[in-house]
């Protein structure tokens, strides 16, 4: 390729590099900067909040901080069940399109599909109204079947999340796991079939397996949405401030930190705390799974 | 499911004609895919998928019903049927609360998502096409870049673009919204790969050899041959921004400038923070803003089916 070429295609990519430069690196770098600050009051605080460099002692109290460290603890228990039980039953209903016709199998992936056209935010109203006990209709289900359940208790609250996040995933993952299956090649199933083997015992062995890459990335993609849960609980927060309190998740007490405290430093810490965190988990389970295919 | 074990897969194993002993017997297949498994398996698949689309469904069809009655309807009759039909109260009260800030709002919304989409659509398609079709120093590194910002939390971005914004006066005005929204590395690994599935390099060089300048090949010949794979990374754009909330939350301060996502989030919590309850609008604002993504998306149907399939790819 010519010289003079090559930097006129560079030119393509120049207003990306710049918008990227201004809207990704400097706020990272900014971040990173902030979070080596801290505002101390001088003397009895008359003289105001100064800035003093204080190095890596954000990060240190970041990783002490039982608020901070509980709440991702808990978005990750809470992911290790939802998570595997979403891509289960997404995996289950990809395969049952998988063993219909495919005008069939059309039509049921679009009505499948409606719930992860909604916005999150809508999704998580309206289930938060279903939950309701004044306006929703699970309640009254629920006395004429003896059971007395409160979606909005502590004890209930993950679950009622867990149902809402599965509810509006279920549809996005089961196309990516049917589109993985649309390319098995149909004669090993043939040759499945001729040697005995069932449609329970093909799905097994050679659907399953051939579908594992799909499934290594839904999870990833989904693990990297559940460390920064944000608007579920958010707009759980609206209706029951006392069971979803303001360090509930990572982001929710980043956010707090930031805007209600005012502690801006220790935001920018614990921000890049939560990136770290987010790109190991998500390097582990790369390589935890990736080489299992090998 | 009595019924539908009966007319098992067995009872197709007995029409085999013959069977090696030791070997399970071997069904008779007559197509190869949809009918092998029997009626009573087929039968349970079809079963299964309809609970889930019955569980797909029904909090759409609750929104809908909910949004036809009045308060009074709203908590006294049975929620998953209708009850008096006041859709046009709730929609005239939502459209005059508060002088009209929910049609704002909507406003706001679509100047975000359309504006802000089409821009950074023609940036990522550009970027795109210059990473696949040119070798330029440097590549490899923008490339990485684009990557490796799928990893980035919206927090370690958004707080200090808050900072930066409110510095140079941006908070509170539309551009905080739109200038992050032009910059989606997302969009530009689509356009790369769209790129490289569309555009040959016979023909670059066929444009070059009849002298055709860089900029015009990119308009004339690259975006037109490209319009499916823009469709589709304009679409996921506007989906996106439309969905947003962690960053209006974060950078728009004003109830003048927020979006619908902000508005209708404000307005469920009022009843905790000041006992207005709202419930009714917020439903009838909840499904509104539904409108618009469900008619761009049967519009743009086509597009959208290849960009959730092509959005696991990255």
């Amino acid at each position: 390729m010519v010289r003079s070429q090559r930097w006129k295609g560079a030119a393509f990519t120049v207003p990306f590099q710049l918008g990227f430069v201004f809207i990704y690196l400097v706020p990272i770098g900014y971040a990173v900067y902030e979070s080596l600050f801290q505002e101390k009051q001088s003397g009895l605080g008359l003289g105001g909040a100064t800035r003093e460099f204080t190095g890596l002692d954000n990060y240190q109290l970041g990783l002490t901080d039982s608020a901070f460290m509980g709440s991702i603890l808990r978005v990750v228990l809470f992911a290790c069940v939802q998570i595997p039980f979403m891509l289960l039953v997404s995996l289950v209903l990809a395969l049952f399109l998988d063993a219909l016709t495919s005008k069939a199998a059309n039509r049921f992936r679009i009505v499948l599909l409606i719930p992860y056209m909604i916005p999150g935010v809508v999704a998580a109203i309206v289930w938060i109204n279903l939950y309701s006990p004044e306006v929703g209709p699970l309640t009254p289900i629920g006395d004429l079947f003896g059971f007395d359940w409160n979606f909005f208790s502590p004890s209930m609250v993950w679950p009622s999340i867990g149902n809402l996040l599965t509810w509006h995933g279920i549809g996005y993952n089961m196309v990516i796991i049917y589109s993985a299956l649309q390319g098995v090649p149909r004669e090993l199933f043939e040759a499945a079939r001729l040697d005995g083997a069932s449609e329970a015992r093909i799905a097994l062995s050679i659907k399953i397996p051939f579908v594992r890459g799909a499934l290594v990335l839904t999870g990833l993609l989904s693990i990297i949405q559940m460390l920064q849960i944000f608007n579920e609980p958010a707009l759980f927060r609206n209706i029951t401030p006392e069971t979803v309190d303001d360090s509930f998740t990572p982001i929710m007490i980043i956010y707090n930190q930031a805007f209600n405290a005012g502690n801006y430093h220790y935001a920018a810490a614990l921000s890049v705390l939560l990136a770290l965190i987010l790109g190991v988990s998500s390097f582990l389970f790369y390589r935890l799974t990736a080489k299992e295919v090998d | 499911m009595a019924t539908t074990t009966t007319d098992s897969p067995r009872k197709s194993g007995k029409s085999r004609k013959s069977g090696r002993s030791g070997v399970p017997p071997v069904r008779r297949i007559t197509s190869p895919d949809a009918a092998s498994r029997g009626r009573g398996g087929q039968r349970f698949i079809l079963l299964g998928l309809i609970l889930a689309g019955v569980y797909s469904l029904f909090p759409v069809w609750w929104l809908i019903v909910a949004a036809t009655k009045d308060r009074v309807g709203l908590y006294q009759s049975n929620g998953l049927w209708f009850s008096g039909m006041h859709l046009w109260d709730n929609l005239h009260q939502l459209f005059t609360y508060e002088d009209g800030v929910f049609l704002r709002w909507t406003a706001n919304s679509f100047l975000y998502a359309g504006v802000g989409s089409l821009g950074s659509t023609l940036i990522a398609l550009a970027t795109g096409y210059g990473l696949a079709r040119f070798d330029f120093p440097g590549r490899g590194v923008v490339f990485a870049c684009v990557v490796g910002s799928f990893l980035i939390p919206i927090a370690l971005l958004t707080l200090p673009l808050y900072l930066m914004f409110s510095e140079i006066g941006l908070v509170d005005t539309p551009w905080a919204m739109l200038i992050p929204c032009l910059i989606n590395p997302f969009s530009v690994y689509l356009a790369k790969v769209y790129t490289e599935a569309t555009i040959p390099f016979e023909l670059l060089e066929a444009a070059r050899i009849d002298g055709a300048g860089e900029l015009r090949i990119f308009f004339s010949i690259v975006l037109r041959m490209m319009t499916t794979g823009g469709a589709t990374v304009f679409l996921l754009a506007f989906v996106n921004t439309w969905n947003a909330f962690f960053l209006p939350l974060t950078v728009l301060r004003g109830q003048e400038n927020w979006t619908l996502n902000l508005g209708l989030y404000n307005w469920s919590g009022k009843r905790a923070e000041s006992g207005i309850d709202l419930t009714s609008l917020v439903l009838t604002g909840a499904l509104l803003s539904i409108v618009p993504l469900a008619i761009i998306m049967t519009a743009m149907r086509r597009y959208w089916r290849t960009g959730v399939t092509m959005g696991a790819l990255k």
